[in-house]
């Protein structure tokens, strides 16, 4: 069993008591790092991708990567606000998605093609 | 557990960059399920559980099979990877590589100069309940937003698809009414 | 009965919408029906208003009545109402405003009707009548400017009617662009005014005025002296006055619009509708009348030498106005809008007169090339000559006499430069009856030269009589106190809004000489005329012959050289000044700018691919340097 740091709060239950010795030891760093990491990544896939469907998941993975920064902000600070966040984050995607593929659908429809560079006729 | 973390920290990052790779939306589309089950399980090691239950239930439930579904209705297959191996090049992946290495050392070196520091998760698990209390206090107005985006979604959702019979009497009307 | 008021300049503005919007598709009895008719109808319904002034109050000249018909914006403590305002001075400009126009309408409805575009023409006439009853009946100095643009607008329209001849339309340009200068000084001063007492209310103002200022002080000489350049624009005074002979470009009864019933007399009216700024600055008010009386003997001279008849008439206008400049300048305020009354029947008159005779003369106006009329259409010559004796002020019998005796008289009784004035004056009148009979012994008597193609019809014939009848009893409402008939009197009338100054109170026997003097100076005007160009006509072209007399003449018919002056000062190096910009050299450094503007476009348009994945790509790259500078800066 490790000690905790200083002005840490009373740990109240067994079970907080196992968690908080449990998951010790992982700095906020690494946390976020993995969060970067997820959304570069996602980043990629959008940039990379010319396919609809992939890029709309590029799009989920970089979304879910900001839900993450986020819970692991929260839980540093032991505050619910994170969750929050992640919550209208995932209320956000939710939509988005349904709107996205609704527009694949259309797009498939109009152009009989996924490729998003069909539908460049809008350029200068 | 810290080896826990990792562990699923692994996990989601080889099973993300296996979506972005895949030729076949179906395969890609597990791995994102994949990612997601184990960006909840970072979750629920790390001390919100709450969310790590909305992120299986909403993000890799509902909203996969929204793809699904879609994937289903476009028919998509064979033809289309073979597709994919056409746009997809070798040379493609540098321009983003190297701007995604640029942002990651951004990042390390940011993380190394100072802030933020310390741990996370050891404050304890923050239940549902602490979760709902601050949904519905200082965060209500956001919930209403929320609720008007995703009436926003739905009501955008069914315009755009909308059977194509209907769409297309919809624009010879237009175009009808634009020709006068 | 005075609510019908806002009928008045509303009915002119409805025929011309008619016939601007239909003029085109209706026959031409229907157009005469319309563009008459509207004014006709003005006219009877200003005969209906006054009868209800007059009838409605114990003294009916103190009288005033405030039609209030919208806020026309309301922004702070700027809130100009539109109202009509009708007091006695405004009253008699709405009749003669609208009594002569109709006439004129009349009269044009037989004279227009060969000429193309009658549509057309009815519908400039009647919005310039609409015009100019909006700024006699406004009671607010911004409304009146609209009605006084709204004039200029049309004396535009009108000069250049016939607008296929280039000459027709550089007059009309020229008309425009001269009443603009002054039109621009009234601007100006409509601008200080409100700055400086915070309202455009002529009521309003002229009060606070009185409280604000000081009698002589810098504000009041500089606003009157404002107002006074529009005045002079628009009453085409000295030195503003070379658009008038010009302005005989437009058809015959539009000349006798402008000059009798309408537009000269705007400048008039307004500095006698704001006398009490012009009282508080003796300077500008001196300026006036020194301005009327070198515009009226320059004028006058000019008129003697003119061989146009419609120029000499311009010429007479041009000096008649300088008369009631004149009265204004010596606050003698009644006398001048008497002399615009009667000014307008006669001037009406002579137009419409010399258009019947150049219409018969097949659109001749060279008047050497007439002669011997008085035999041919006795008609036209007796309503002529009863103008021109009105015009020449032919003792009792004359409307001129009247007016013109009340203003000679102001002028003697006048503090600053009484004297001078009045030589002034009179010289002008004997000028006056000189070249009005030189005029009528050329034109009518003699032999025919030509004969007469054409002769008025009944819709001629009527406003010439009407106005010859106008022009001879016109003068009797405002009779000379030493005759000791004081039943009707203008100046009495026009008291309450235009105190007659305390000097207008003289000597009856005084005033018995100087009309006296007046009559005397009228007929030998007359008889010079008779003996110069009827009994020995070869007196005056020995003396046109002579190398001086040559070197006068063509002075004077150029009206004192003010064109060619106008032309060296303005013209010339604004044209110098239009053939260099001609190659844009402003245009360069504007170029330019369109320039980088255009390079700057094509280069940010190639980025605009169509590829959504560009574009995603274009925003991480912005994300990743903006967070690299923000890191590296830190």
């Amino acid at each position: 069993m490790t000690p905790l740091p200083a002005g840490h709060p009373p740990l109240h239950s067994a079970v907080a008591q196992l968690y908080s010795a449990a998951v010790y030891g992982v700095p906020v760093a690494h946390g976020l790092m993995l969060a970067w990491v997820l959304f570069i990544v996602g980043l990629i896939g959008v940039l990379v991708r010319r396919n609809l469907i992939f890029i709309l998941m590029s799009v989920e993975i970089m979304l879910n990567a900001a839900g993450l920064a986020f819970i692991i902000a929260g839980s540093r600070w032991g505050q619910p606000d994170g969750q929050v966040m992640f919550i209208f984050i995932l209320a956000m995607a939710a939509a988005e998605v349904s709107v996205g593929l609704a527009l694949v659908l259309l797009f498939n429809r109009r152009f009989r093609t996924l490729d998003t560079d069909a539908a460049n006729r809008m350029k200068g | 557990m810290a080896n826990v973390f990792y562990i699923s920290a692994a996990v989601a990052l080889v099973s993300t960059m296996l979506v972005i790779v895949q030729r076949n939306v179906v395969h890609a589309l597990l791995y994102l399920i994949l990612s997601l089950l184990s960006v909840a399980v970072i979750f629920f090691d790390i001390g919100a559980p709450f969310v790590a239950a909305l992120e299986i239930i909403i993000y890799a439930g509902a909203i996969m099979v929204l793809f699904v579904f879609v994937i289903m209705m476009l028919n998509l297959g064979a033809q289309s990877a073979e597709e994919e191996r056409h746009w997809q090049t070798w040379g493609m992946w540098i321009g983003p590589a190297v701007l995604g290495a640029v942002l990651l050392a951004d990042l390390v070196y940011m993380l190394a100069q100072g802030p933020p520091r310390g741990f996370f998760g050891n404050m304890g698990p923050v239940g549902p309940k602490q979760v709902g209390i601050a949904l519905f206090g200082p965060y209500l107005i956001g919930v209403e937003l929320a609720s008007l985006l995703l009436l926003a979604g739905l009501i955008g959702a069914y315009h755009l698809g909308k059977p194509a019979k209907m769409a297309e009497a919809g624009k010879n009307r237009a175009r009808e009414r634009g020709g006068e | 009965m005075l609510q019908l008021l806002w009928l008045i300049p509303v009915l002119p503005f409805a025929g011309f919408l008619i016939l601007a919007l239909f003029g085109g598709r209706m026959r031409k009895s229907a157009v005469a029906a319309v563009g008459v008719g509207s004014v006709g109808l003005a006219a009877l319904v200003s005969l209906v208003v006054a009868a209800g002034f007059l009838l409605s109050a114990q003294n009916p000249s103190a009288r005033v009545y405030t039609q209030y018909i919208w806020t026309w914006i309301n922004i702070g403590a700027f809130k100009p109402g539109i109202f009509l305002y009708l007091d006695a001075l405004s009253l008699v400009m709405v009749l003669v405003v609208t009594v002569v126009g109709f006439f004129i309408h009349l009269y044009s409805a037989q004279f227009m009707e060969e000429s193309e575009g009658y549509g057309r023409f009815f519908a400039y006439m009647n919005l310039f009548v609409g015009s100019m009853l909006i700024l006699v009946l406004s009671g607010n100095l911004l409304l009146l400017y609209l009605g006084w643009e709204g004039v200029g607008l049309c004396s535009y329209l009108l000069i250049g009617f016939w607008y296929k001849e280039p000459e027709n339309g550089s007059a009309a340009i020229k008309a425009f662009v001269v009443t603009r200068v002054g039109d621009t000084a009234l601007a100006i001063g409509l601008f200080l005014i409100f700055l400086n007492l915070g309202s455009l209310d002529i009521q309003t103002l002229m009060g606070t005025a009185a409280l604000k200022w000081r009698i002589g002080g810098e504000l009041p000489t500089l606003a009157a002296a404002l107002i006074l350049g529009g005045a002079v624009g628009k009453s085409a005074q000295l030195p503003l006055q070379t658009w008038l002979p010009d302005a005989m470009a437009g058809p015959t009864p539009v000349s006798a619009l402008i000059h009798a019933a309408t537009m000269v007399t705007a400048g008039v009216y307004l500095i006698a509708r704001t006398h009490v700024l012009f009282s508080m600055a003796p300077r500008v008010e001196l300026a006036v009348g020194i301005i009327g009386a070198a515009t009226l003997l320059i004028s006058s001279m000019s008129a003697l030498v003119q061989h146009d008849i419609k120029r000499v008439l311009a010429y007479s206008t041009i000096s008649q106005i300088g008369y009631m400049f004149l009265a204004l300048g010596v606050g003698a305020w009644s006398a001048a809008i008497f002399h615009l009354v009667t000014h307008a029947f006669f001037k009406a008159l002579l137009f419409l007169g010399a258009g019947a005779v150049i219409a018969g003369f097949g659109g001749e106006h060279d008047m050497f090339k007439m002669g011997g009329v008085r035999k041919q259409s006795p008609f036209v010559f007796w309503t002529f000559l009863a103008g021109a004796c009105s015009l020449s002020a032919l003792p009792l019998v004359t409307a001129g006499f009247y007016s013109k005796g009340m203003i000679l008289f102001g002028a003697w009784q006048s503090r600053q430069a009484g004297f001078w004035l009045w030589a002034a004056g009179l010289t002008g009148a004997f000028l006056t009856s000189i070249y009005t009979f030189r005029m009528v012994f050329i034109t009518f008597f003699g032999e025919a030269r030509t004969a007469m193609a054409k002769k008025p019809d009944i819709r001629e014939a009527v406003p010439l009589v009407v106005l010859a009848f106008l022009a001879v009893v016109g003068g009797f409402i405002g009779l000379p106190r030493f005759l000791g008939i004081r039943s009707l009197s203008i100046t009495g009338f026009l008291s309450a809004v235009l105190p007659s100054s305390a000097q207008m109170e003289g000597q009856k026997e005084t005033e018995l000489l100087l009309e006296t003097v007046a009559s005397i100076i009228s007929l030998a005007g007359i008889y010079v005329a008779y003996f110069f160009w009827l009994s020995a006509p070869e007196y005056s072209r020995e003396i046109a012959q002579s190398r001086a007399g040559k070197t006068i003449r063509r002075f004077l018919f150029s009206g004192w050289g003010f064109d060619w002056l106008y032309g060296k000062l303005f013209v010339a190096p604004y044209k110098w000044v239009a053939r260099v910009s001609r190659n844009d050299v402003i245009d360069v450094a504007y170029s330019f700018i369109a320039g980088v503007n255009r390079f700057f476009h094509y280069g940010l348009s190639m980025t605009q691919t169509g590829r959504v994945r560009f574009y995603a790509a274009a925003i991480a790259l912005g994300a990743a340097v903006t967070i690299t500078i923000a890191v590296l800066a830190r």
